[in-house]
């Protein structure tokens, strides 16, 4: 029985081991966690939230204008880069057709897998080059080239998932299929597609890549959209990458505040989707 | 009665007017989806245009022998793509190494070993690891994974190793194995999360088959789950290295930022999103920015083929999964 | 949630803006940049409304990007050769500012006392033909100091960078392999070494890594109390760089100053002259066609002349000569 119990130590050893790895990994987001808390909670002060940056040696600067910058920028990209991917994904679930349908999806996954850096090129090519300036408007485009694929997917996954007799109640009942799909087939899904547009949403607030060279950063409130504009992820890259303590301690804080709205939004659209899942069965 | 009623009922009018087409609402509605599902194609096929079009210098100057030169000088205007290519390969590699066994290891155990509750659970923890931004991956690699790698690590590594070409040379605490360490821990969640699916997938006679038959449960995971699962697993290893490939940030604020190839795991290199990443504000010349978008023209292409293998490989899962 | 952010970004980004305001934007070097970012964000106070965004981009972002036309002016150590003069659509001045030492800082394990440094043998560690500290020719310019037998890691810049330019221009004069083997320019092909971004990166990295040497403009080594070494000048004497070293150094530059102001004060003559010093330029395009952009432009230059100048001591750099100065008041009428 010597083979038996080799085979159940080899076993028992391997088994072990998957669980090692499992704590390995669940443990470094703890890890990533708890040194964020550590090192920015204690610098999440008012200042942070409402000064200026400070030039290079003085203490005691914010990062307001990066918060605004952020929050500006997300919010270009959202008002170009949701319709284009809500109202193309309607069109990829709705309307037929084989040779389109597979090229926008194709192009579709192929920007999607665009390395952030090279979207960045692209911005900077169409828009800072002709308008002859870094500006907000280049960086939110940006951050919308990035919302556009997660967007259609999300909607054409989710338009799918509505179930064909919904669809064709609507159409029996006399809809046309506009109405048939604004009244019905939309409404039913909603749920899940905006739980994607969210984590999409939340997934271009953290992208420091694509904005280095169209946003570029500013000390000051940028005046207007044409302008440069600081944001948060660069100025966690510019802070955490020089000499100075009180910028570290910035860069800490903005690292924190930035993950927790990443984390709030990650966490809000899965339970809105648990909760939409629930209620379809249920 | 009949004859009267036959002959002068009028057709119905079958051709509608433009005008009635259009109120229908159907055909507005189909053209507004169609230009915007367009334009999504327009754009990415432009993507692809400027990428083309503002390398042009570079290629025609250097050509093909632009993939094999090791130097990047600027003032020289002498330009090679190799340490970069070097650089992005050697760290995605080093970091798959890492990165599959803690991933696929974790897969077993979340698929095969933990209660439903507590698979979702950490399943979900672990996702959440993918949401983290990258320039936050390396604020903390900066400040913890470097000091760690040059204070213990590393000289641990070259006491033990150091015959070795790997682990020789100085050590920094930036470099090589601090980027693919960083990028391991970014991309295990993609493993963890498709290959978990990939094994969930598969039915449970095979399982049941294996144990029936005399297997431990590792024997049973090991030699039937994990090879009935091996494309979708495969696949999500592909998606992770399409990850780690174009990864910028966190890379640039750990690897040393030196255009040099070196045989050391502990040596400073650089990779292509790095560079372009410094460098683009700053080139002054035209040859000099074109080589980068050159750079980022051979990135694209680069993560275009491994998403497409990616892709290739969970779908053919996913087929498989439902044949049975 | 998304119509609140919406709603937070909109408005804020459309802002009631004062009827003066100017928003001006600017790009270029990090060694200077301390004293550039004081003197905007002083600016600002007493014009108010007018603000100029300066990023640090380094020299070679600086004169990039005035060359493609995206900031309004731009900054450079290194002054503009004839080639990239010729790309820029209108002419550019060349206005110096300060005078600034580029100074050798370091982080060696058990060593408080300042070390010094000749130039060759800073050209060898840069090279990578010197190794360790505890090297033969460091030993024989620091009696009295125990270096460790540690590896020294060499930090240099991996942005296009004008304090680059000043190091590898020293270099180049007093050692003949570097100047064959690198040369002088913004970014050179290093022998040896770790990039950092910026002056700040240099520092950051310099800081962070145990036995490690790299070259920053003086102020950054100051404001972050790391140890910075003294350099033997041309006359043999060990020099630190300070307020009477540097303007030393561009004493002989400031009696035959050329009227474009372009000049190199590396390895500068005199006994007392610091051999890494620097002007630092703003570069200004002589047509600008926006009016009050270039009033402001020309006012903030009165002002850099003028008030600006007291700040730079408190700054580790040194006021201009008074000769430049007068040079450059004439300058400014020359901008259209």
């Amino acid at each position: 029985m010597d083979r038996r119990r080799r085979r159940n130590i080899v076993n028992n050893v391997m088994l072990g081991l998957t669980g090692v790895c499992t704590i390995i990994t669940v443990s470094s987001l703890f890890l990533i966690l708890s040194y964020l808390v550590y090192h920015g909670f204690s610098s999440l002060d008012w200042n942070f939230f409402t000064k200026l940056p400070l030039p290079p040696g003085e203490v005691g600067g914010g990062m307001a204008n990066a918060i605004v910058g952020s929050l500006t920028m997300v919010g270009i990209a959202t008002l170009i880069g949701i319709p284009i991917g809500f109202i193309g994904g309607i069109y990829l679930a709705e309307f037929g057709g084989k040779t389109f349908p597979f090229l926008v999806r194709y192009t579709a996954d192929l920007l999607n897998g665009v390395p952030s850096i090279v979207i960045g090129i692209f911005a900077w090519a169409i828009i800072v080059v002709p308008m002859k300036s870094f500006s907000v408007w280049a960086g939110g485009f940006a951050l919308s080239l990035m919302l556009i694929p997660i967007g259609l997917k999300s909607t054409e996954t989710f338009l799918r998932a509505v179930p064909n007799p919904l669809r064709e109640g609507a159409l029996a009942l006399g809809a046309s299929k506009t109405k048939a799909i604004t009244s019905v087939i939309v409404p039913a899904a909603l749920q899940g597609i905006a739980t994607g547009m969210i984590l999409g949403i939340a997934r271009i607030a953290g992208e420091t890549a694509p904005l280095l060279f169209t946003a570029l950063n500013n000390q000051f409130w940028a005046k207007g959209l044409k302008q440069p504009t600081a944001s948060l992820p660069v100025m966690i890259f510019s802070y955490a990458m020089s000499p100075y303590e009180d910028w570290h301690r910035q860069a800490w804080a903005a690292g924190l505040v930035l993950l927790t709205m990443v984390f709030l939004a990650n966490i809000a659209a899965r339970w809105v989707l648990s909760r939409g899942a629930s209620a379809q069965r249920g | 009665m009949a004859s009267t009623v036959l002959t002068s009922v009028p057709a119905p009018k079958r051709t509608r007017t433009f005008l009635q087409k259009l109120q229908d609402g159907d055909q507005v509605t189909h053209l507004i989806t169609v230009i915007f599902a367009a334009s999504v194609l327009l754009i990415t096929l432009l993507l692809v245009y400027e990428l083309w079009i503002r390398s042009g210098p570079s290629r025609s100057k250097f050509g093909l022998a632009f993939f094999f030169t090791k130097v990047w000088d600027p003032n020289a205007e002498q330009f090679g793509a190799l340490p970069f290519i070097y650089g992005t390969l050697l760290t995605s590699f080093v970091a798959l190494l890492i990165a599959i066994p803690l991933g696929v290891g974790a897969a077993i155990y979340l698929a095969e070993l933990a209660s439903p509750r507590w698979s979702n659970i950490f399943t979900f923890l672990i996702e959440l690891l993918a949401a983290v931004p990258s320039v936050i991956f390396g604020l903390l690699a900066i400040f913890s994974i470097v000091p760690i790698m040059r204070d213990y690590v590393e000289p641990a590594l070259q006491n033990t190793f150091g015959f070795l070409p790997i682990f020789s040379g100085p050590i920094y605490g930036v470099g090589f194995l601090s980027a693919s360490l960083t990028l391991a821990v970014m991309i295990f969640p993609f493993i963890i999360s498709i290959s978990r699916e990939s094994l969930m997938a598969v039915p449970r006679e095979q399982r049941e088959a294996a144990l029936a038959l005399g297997a431990t449960k590792w024997e049973s995971t090991f030699q039937v789950v994990l090879p009935y699962a091996r494309l979708g697993i495969i696949g999500s290893i592909f998606l992770a290295l399409a990850r780690a490939l174009g990864e910028t940030m966190a890379v640039t604020m750990v690897i040393g930022n030196s255009p040099k190839i070196s045989a050391s795991l502990f040596a400073p290199g650089y990779t292509i999103a790095a560079v372009i990443a410094n460098e683009f504000t700053e080139a002054t010349g035209d040859m000099y920015l074109s080589s980068l978008i050159e750079l980022g023209l051979v990135l694209f292409l680069l993560t275009m083929i491994i998403n497409a293998g990616a892709q290739i490989l969970i779908v053919a899962t996913a087929g498989k999964g439902t044949k049975h | 949630m998304n119509k609140a952010i919406l709603a937070i970004g909109l408005t804020s980004a459309l802002l009631p803006v004062a009827a003066t305001a100017q928003s001006l934007n600017a790009a270029g070097a990090t060694f200077p940049a301390p004293i550039y970012q004081k003197w905007f964000n002083d600016y600002s106070k007493v014009k108010p409304g007018t603000q100029v965004n300066y990023q640090a981009i380094g020299s070679g972002g600086g004169i990039r990007q005035l060359t493609e036309g995206t900031v309004d002016f731009g900054a450079s150590d290194m002054p503009m050769t004839d080639e990239q003069l010729g790309k820029v659509k209108v002419k550019v001045l060349h206005f110096p500012t300060v005078l600034g030492g580029v100074v050798p800082v370091y982080n060696v394990e058990g060593v408080s006392s300042d070390l010094k440094f000749s130039g060759d043998t800073l050209a060898g560690i840069f090279l990578g033909a010197i190794t360790k500290w505890n090297d033969a020719k460091l030993v024989k310019d620091n009696p009295g100091v125990k270096l460790p037998s540690k590896n020294i890691t060499v930090v240099h810049r991996s942005d296009g960078s004008g304090t680059s330019f000043v190091f590898t221009d020293y270099l180049s004069k007093v050692s003949g392999e570097w100047k064959s083997k690198a040369g002088a320019g913004t970014s050179v092909n290093w022998p040896a070494g770790l990039g950092g971004k910026g002056n700040e990166g240099v520092a950051g990295l310099v800081k962070q890594t145990p036995n490690s040497l790299g070259y920053v403009e003086l102020l950054y080594a100051v404001q972050n109390k790391m140890s910075y070494g003294y350099m033997k000048n041309a006359a043999g004497k060990f020099l630190k760089a300070d307020l009477n070293t540097v303007t030393e150094a561009a004493a002989g530059a400031a009696k035959s100053m050329p009227a474009d102001f372009r000049v190199s004060i590396t390895n500068a003559p005199g006994a007392n002259a610091y051999p890494i010093s620097t002007f630092t330029w703003l570069l200004i395009p002589t047509k600008i066609d926006d009016a009050s952009k270039r009033t402001t432009i020309k006012e903030f230059l009165k002002y850099m002349l003028s008030t600006g100048q007291k700040d730079a001591a408190g700054l580790s750099y040194a006021p201009l000569p008074k000769s430049v100065v007068a040079m450059e008041e004439k300058q400014i009428s020359a901008i259209l």
